[in-house]
């Protein structure tokens, strides 16, 4: 058994699913961060997911082109991140409860939609594997790292992409400073409402690309709660993270690693119980959160509705 | 003239009843949009609600089953009040009811020959107890810590379901399914003496009349005693309650071990009452039936108010059978419900604005109306 446990192919595989298994928690958790940066705590990610990989779902299913299903996840991820931010922002709703509402309202709606369309599991030939050439065929690192699918690659993309927009533009700088100090942002003449909105229409969109990444790039299948919590895991990995990109891009794989380290003990049948092995992430989730103590990033006013003239 | 009418819609909002019609109005938005959906989709959203309706309420049979399914609503609901109320967002209803499902299971399978005087009372407190305890994890890790309960409790969810499913098909399992080979992941049948009494012969049982019972005691601990009003403190201004010298840590926790205890009492109601034995599907739902999180649902829509959450709660638990029939009836999936309590918790939070925005406006008018300027440190003394 031990000796199983440590051979290359072995190796490869934990590594090629984990780095798979990444890319719905990179999208999702780099989403909610820019949320959560510019002050609004969007609980409802994994009702976004659901609605993006339903939407995303359907369209490539139906038309058998995952572009299109892509594009569609897109705007419907993009419309439930404007209703967050209508209901976060404009109506200042209790954020820790509204986000909830949202995830049921995206469970109900996609559960609704699933059995009134499809009815049953379909699946959908999704994205394909792109080989880059020349890295692809590097003896294991091509298999881990160069033959992934367009949403992998771009998942990984993002985090450059993100810190640069974060850290190198006037809007990353006013995302940052709606979420530390919306009071001064707002005597700067930054309109703080407008750019939680922007972020939050960010963050839905990215949500929605998350559920479409499993929904046709990596699983090719739609099943009712096919996220199964994974957005909830993705709003903690953003604690965990400590609010920058590189951090979403470590938690994430420690994540997804943990996760394929866990399905491969359940597939090769190693005398754990594999309930035991499913509370692996959730457990390892409090453990980051108690751990994550860098809360210095934390955006000041995470959660609190602005309101001029308040401080 | 667009004064005057201004005028008009203020003394329209400024009444009494504004309060408990904002649920009401919520649940009609929430109905409507729910509507529009099944009208896109091509349903009837007619013959869905009047199936919902004829579901919930259309006979002896589904008025005994709304008021079995509203009962851990009220419990987890009442729970959900003081933990809010405290300002602890405690998402784990399903968790605690688990752990509070498989405490009275233990209790029930190991002491098979007790009288019911004495099982009952056992398995309902270790319930109480093992849904306390799931409480008291997040509320610990939120009061000494710092961590975010919310993240911690949905993820001690998902930890509760993977323990029910390695007790159910490990150590706790039916000793028959073993035999026959067939493994069904659920226990034994409890001994007739854990059952709930029953109220008529229905399926309504006892578990209700203690949860209404809770319901007072959970109003009577948050209005009437200091703990409650220490709570309360801590969930309005965290900052005004230390200045009072209220450990505002300590109340926080407690707050969540209760809110965990009322979900995990919600679940030994639910094994003694209804199932006669713990089982899994491998879901949370399959056991909770989704009570962990409708409870939040039921009590919000009872304006977090343990007396508002029992008539929330017996209209949600119609609102679920309801939707079961319409599933069968008319083809409609019941995550149409889901769909609408999402909603309806999205309006209920969202019209807090316009109830803020009253309360102002009655205290500016009260400043104008009075010389004298309100003594600050009057609002925070604390009753003896």
């Amino acid at each position: 058994m031990t000796n199983e446990l440590l051979t290359m192919t072995v190796f490869v595989g934990i590594l090629t699913s984990g780095i798979r298994l990444a890319t719905p928690y990179l999208y999702a958790s780099i989403g909610e961060m820019f949320g959560q940066l510019s002050g609004v705590l969007n609980l409802g990610v994994d009702g976004i997911m659901l609605m993006g990989a339903f939407s995303g779902f359907y369209v490539a299913y139906m038309t058998g082109n995952p572009w299109l299903g892509l594009l569609t996840a897109i705007i419907v991820g993009g419309l439930m991140g404007l209703s967050m931010a209508f209901i976060s922002v404009t109506m200042k709703a209790q954020q820790g409860i509204s986000g909830i509402g949202l995830y049921l309202f995206g469970l109900g709606v996609s559960d609704l939609l699933f059995e009134q369309t499809l009815g049953s599991i379909r699946t959908v030939s999704g994205f394909q594997q792109v080989h880059i050439p020349y890295l692809s065929d590097i003896p294991y690192i091509g298999e881990i790292f160069f033959r992934q699918n367009i949403l992998v690659y771009g998942a990984f993309a993002l985090v450059p992409i993100s810190w640069f927009f974060l850290n190198k533009t006037t809007w990353g700088l006013k995302i940052k400073s709606v979420g530390q100090n919306p009071a001064a942002a707002d005597a700067m003449g930054v309109s703080v409402v407008g750019v939680r909105y922007v972020a939050e229409i960010i963050g839905g969109i990215l949500a929605g690309v998350a559920g479409a990444s499993l929904s046709i790039s990596l699983l090719n299948v739609y099943q009712q709660n096919l996220t199964f919590g994974m957005g909830f895991i993705a709003v903690a990995l953003v604690y965990f993270g400590g609010w920058t990109p590189v951090g979403m891009l470590l938690g994430s794989l420690l994540f997804s690693l943990v996760n394929a380290f866990q399905l491969w003990i359940q597939v090769k049948g190693v005398p754990i119980s594999p309930d035991f092995a499913n509370m692996l992430p959730y457990l390892l989730t409090i453990l980051a959160l108690v751990f994550a103590v860098r809360k210095v990033n934390q955006p000041a006013a995470l959660s609190r509705p602005f309101e001029r003239g308040e401080s | 003239m667009a004064k005057s009418r201004r005028s008009v819609i203020d003394r329209f909002l400024s009444g009494y009843w504004i309060g408990p019609l904002i649920p009401v109005l919520a649940a009609l938005a929430a109905l409507a949009v729910g509507a529009i959906i099944l009208l896109l989709l091509g349903a009837n959203p007619v013959t869905a609600y009047q199936a919902i309706i004829e579901g919930a309420v259309g006979s002896q049979n589904s008025i005994a089953d709304t008021v079995v399914k509203a009962t851990p609503l009220l419990l987890v609901g009442i729970g959900i009040c003081v933990s809010f109320r405290g300002g602890m967002i405690n998402i784990g209803g399903e968790g605690q009811m688990i752990l509070g499902g498989l405490g009275a299971t233990i209790a029930a399978l190991a002491l098979p020959n007790w009288p019911s005087w004495a099982i009952i009372p056992l398995c309902l407190l270790l319930g109480f107890v093992a849904g306390g305890l799931w409480g008291l994890i997040p509320g610990a890790l939120k009061a000494y810590l710092n961590v975010n309960e919310i993240l911690t409790t949905i993820m001690l969810n998902a930890i509760a379901v993977q323990l029910m499913n390695a007790l159910l098909r490990g150590p706790l399992m039916d000793p028959v399914q073993i035999e026959q080979g067939s493994y069904i992941p659920q226990t034994a049948r409890f001994s007739i003496a854990t059952d709930l009494p029953r109220l008529i012969p229905t399926r309504m049982h006892a578990g209700t009349l203690l949860a209404i019972l809770m319901a007072f005691l959970i109003w009577i601990l948050l209005w009437k005693t200091t703990i409650g009003f220490r709570i309360r403190a801590v969930g309005l201004s965290p900052a005004a309650a230390r200045r009072a010298g209220i450990r505002i840590k300590r109340y926080g926790m407690l707050a969540l071990i209760i809110s965990g205890a009322m979900a995990g009492l919600a679940g030994a109601v639910q094994v003694l009452g209804v199932n006669h034995r713990m089982f899994t599907d491998g879901t949370a739902t399959g056991f909770t039936g989704g009570a962990g999180f409708n409870g939040i649902v039921a009590a919000l829509f009872g304006q977090l108010h343990p007396l508002g959450t029992i008539p929330a709660s017996f209209f949600f638990g119609a609102m679920i059978v309801g939707a079961n029939q319409m599933q069968r009836t008319v083809q409609v999936s019941s995550g149409l419900i889901t769909a609408l309590n999402g909603l309806l918790v999205i309006f209920v939070v969202s019209s807090e604005i316009f109830r803020k925005r009253l309360a102002k406006k009655k205290e500016i008018e009260e400043l104008k109306n009075t010389t004298q300027r309100p003594n600050p440190d009057q609002t925070m003394m604390e009753p003896t």
